[in-house]
């Protein structure tokens, strides 16, 4: 019987498995990147820069030309090959390490000059390939490797609501915050994604989309304890929603 | 025309159309000219947030197969050295070009020859080499500047102008002799989307050791070719000399004007000026170390290209050393002097 494709592999995405631990966010998060890059029909002109952290070898599952960016330069790397080619499409795909703390002059001067890139920021409130230390965006109180009674404001600060301060940038046209916990989430993230994308295509400016997301393994959790943890606390600190929409 | 700014023009000229930089004395005429020249030519200048900022968007136009350049002084080359790593790492062609300053930490302003070291061994972590040319009039800086984009090209490395803020801010006439052909680069590996074809990755990660070590190797096979073939030296009155002074840039110019009195005074002396600061010319002070007992080495620093000196001498001849440092250029009667002393010890 010759039965109907309904659902296959964007073909932005290669056919390999990917390095990540189950119940991870960044599955999810690639795979509505490359059905975005597949319903523009973008991909021969699409450009990624790998971040540092979790997703350094995401150049290994997306069929794109691609920079893999020393820690927290993604935006340069970005900002420099959109300047020689205008007419690609570039984004940098970067975690709350490598956006929030290393990177974070980089991160808010590529959004001060309006560039017209576009950053996939993934926060799961931890460093996930260095084993689990504290991130720029651990919550008050989450317990990590280097908080091991919980992150105290005292001795190590206060977490970084990073879409709040790139919306008050002029040069950031587009800025969201979603999460990929259940699947309506998921669904608002594409379309999110999809919009950025798209003010970077209409040379719009800068676009980031800030997606919360999942680390089972460093937060100790079961996957579905660990979206439940990103429904119920993270987004109390990170609310989701839309920060600016580009004026068209 | 100030040193800087034949710089900056003749980077045009070799074709270069991207300029990304940040702001430090003394070289900012560089970033400044190409501020207004550039967008003439299609090109693209932008001022970065850091010169960490800057070196990482060369990495990312030089990926897209752009010639493209940046410029700093040693603070600001400091910052740079993670991004030169990863761009020899990811064998990436770019030039940049070191005024260097009184240093370390924050310094001074004024010239000196201290970042020797650091352009000329390395600079950033792991096992590379920087193609590092010198050069010692405002002319040599333009015909210098231009061949720095075709060994970038040719050795896909980045390559420094190794000058000071003497070099930099001096005035004197350049020509501009129409470019002749350049060297031209398959870049079928550079980032462009990939459209018809698999796609480009550029990055320097490996994480498979025996991957790594290849990596390596093919690295240091370019610099082995680079060392055979791009080695630049002026001899200067050196073929009957019984002293010879070395040194390069700024000082082998007032080292010139010392030699010239001396030799009236019927002192041989002369000059091996190395253009090429790596690959440095061993070879041709192991020759000069042959003829020559008194070999003196003069810096504007405590001692760093004495000890490339010392390697190719390798004991033939005395090696003597003069240095100023902190922005202190040594004077022409300076140079007379520490002549003298040596051809009085040998005596």
């Amino acid at each position: 019987m010759e039965m109907e494709t309904v659902f296959e592999r964007p073909k932005t995405l290669l056919p390999v498995a990917t390095h990540y631990c189950p119940g991870c966010g960044h599955g999810i998060i690639h795979r509505l990147i490359a059905e975005v890059i597949d319903e523009f029909a973008i991909r021969e002109k699409t450009v990624i820069v790998a971040p540092v952290g979790c997703a350094v070898l995401l150049y290994n599952y997306f069929d794109l030309d691609a920079y893999e960016a020393a820690h927290g330069r993604a935006p340069a790397i970005a900002t420099g090959c959109k300047r020689v080619h205008p007419e690609l499409v570039v984004f940098t795909y970067q975690g709350d390490g490598d956006l929030a703390a290393i990177g974070t002059a980089e991160a808010v001067h590529v959004a001060a000059r309006g560039e017209k890139i576009t950053t996939i920021f993934v926060n799961n409130a931890v460093y996930g390939m260095t084993g689990g230390q504290m991130a720029p965006t651990t919550l008050l109180g989450q317990k990590t490797t280097t908080t091991v009674t919980g992150r105290n404001a005292e001795q190590a600060g206060f977490p970084i609501q990073v879409s709040e301060m790139i919306a008050t940038l002029t040069g950031a046209a587009y800025v969201a915050r979603v999460s990929v916990s259940n699947p309506r989430n998921v669904i608002q993230a594409k379309k999110a994604i999809r919009k950025a994308f798209d003010t970077q295509m209409k040379g719009l400016g800068y676009s980031l989309v800030e997606v919360l997301s999942q680390c089972p393994t460093n937060w100790h959790m079961t996957p579905v304890e660990s979206t439940k943890w990103v429904d119920e606390k993270m987004t109390q600190y990170y609310p989701l929603g839309e920060f600016k929409v580009p004026k068209e | 025309m100030a040193g800087n700014e034949a710089i900056a023009e003749a980077a045009v000229e070799a074709g270069c159309r991207c300029y990304f930089g940040y702001p430090i004395t003394p070289q900012n005429e560089i970033g400044e000219y190409m501020s207004w020249r550039l967008p003439q030519v299609g090109g693209h200048y932008l001022q970065a947030e850091s010169e960490i900022a800057a070196i990482y968007m060369v990495f990312g136009a030089a990926g897209a197969g752009a010639r493209v350049m940046t410029s700093s002084s040693g603070p600001g080359i400091s910052l740079m050295q993670e991004g030169l790593s990863y761009i020899a790492a990811a064998e990436l062609p770019c030039v940049l070009v070191n005024m260097m300053r009184g240093g370390p930490g924050l310094g001074g302003i004024q010239p000196s020859q201290s970042d020797y070291f650091q352009a000329t061994k390395g600079g950033g972590h792991g096992d590379y080499h920087l193609l590092v040319l010198a050069p010692s009039t405002a002319q040599e800086a333009v015909s210098l500047t231009m061949l720095a984009f075709d060994l970038a090209d040719k050795y896909r490395n980045p390559v420094m102008i190794l000058g000071d803020g003497n070099i930099g801010q001096m005035m004197e006439p350049v020509a501009f002799k129409p470019a002749e052909k350049h060297f031209s680069a398959n870049k079928d590996w550079c980032i462009t989307g990939a459209k018809d074809r698999p796609r480009n990755i550029v990055k320097s990660l490996y994480l498979d050791p025996v991957v790594l070590e290849k990596r390596n190797l093919k690295i240091a096979q370019k610099m082995a070719a680079a060392v055979k073939n791009e080695v630049r030296i002026e001899s200067y009155m050196v073929d009957d000399a019984d002293v010879v002074i070395a040194a390069y840039g700024t000082v082998a110019r007032i080292a010139k004007t010392a030699i010239q009195i001396l030799r009236e005074k019927g002192v041989k002396v002369g000059l091996l000026r190395p253009i090429s600061l790596h690959p440095f010319p061993y070879q041709a002070f192991s020759q000069i170390a042959d003829k020559s007992e008194d070999i003196l080495v003069i810096e504007m620093s405590l001692g760093q290209m004495i000890e490339d000196v010392r390697l190719a001498v390798c004991g033939k001849s005395q090696v003597h050393f003069y240095g100023r440092v902190g922005g202190m250029v040594p004077s022409f009667e300076e140079i007379i002097d520490e002549v003298e002393k040596v051809v009085r010890r040998s005596k």
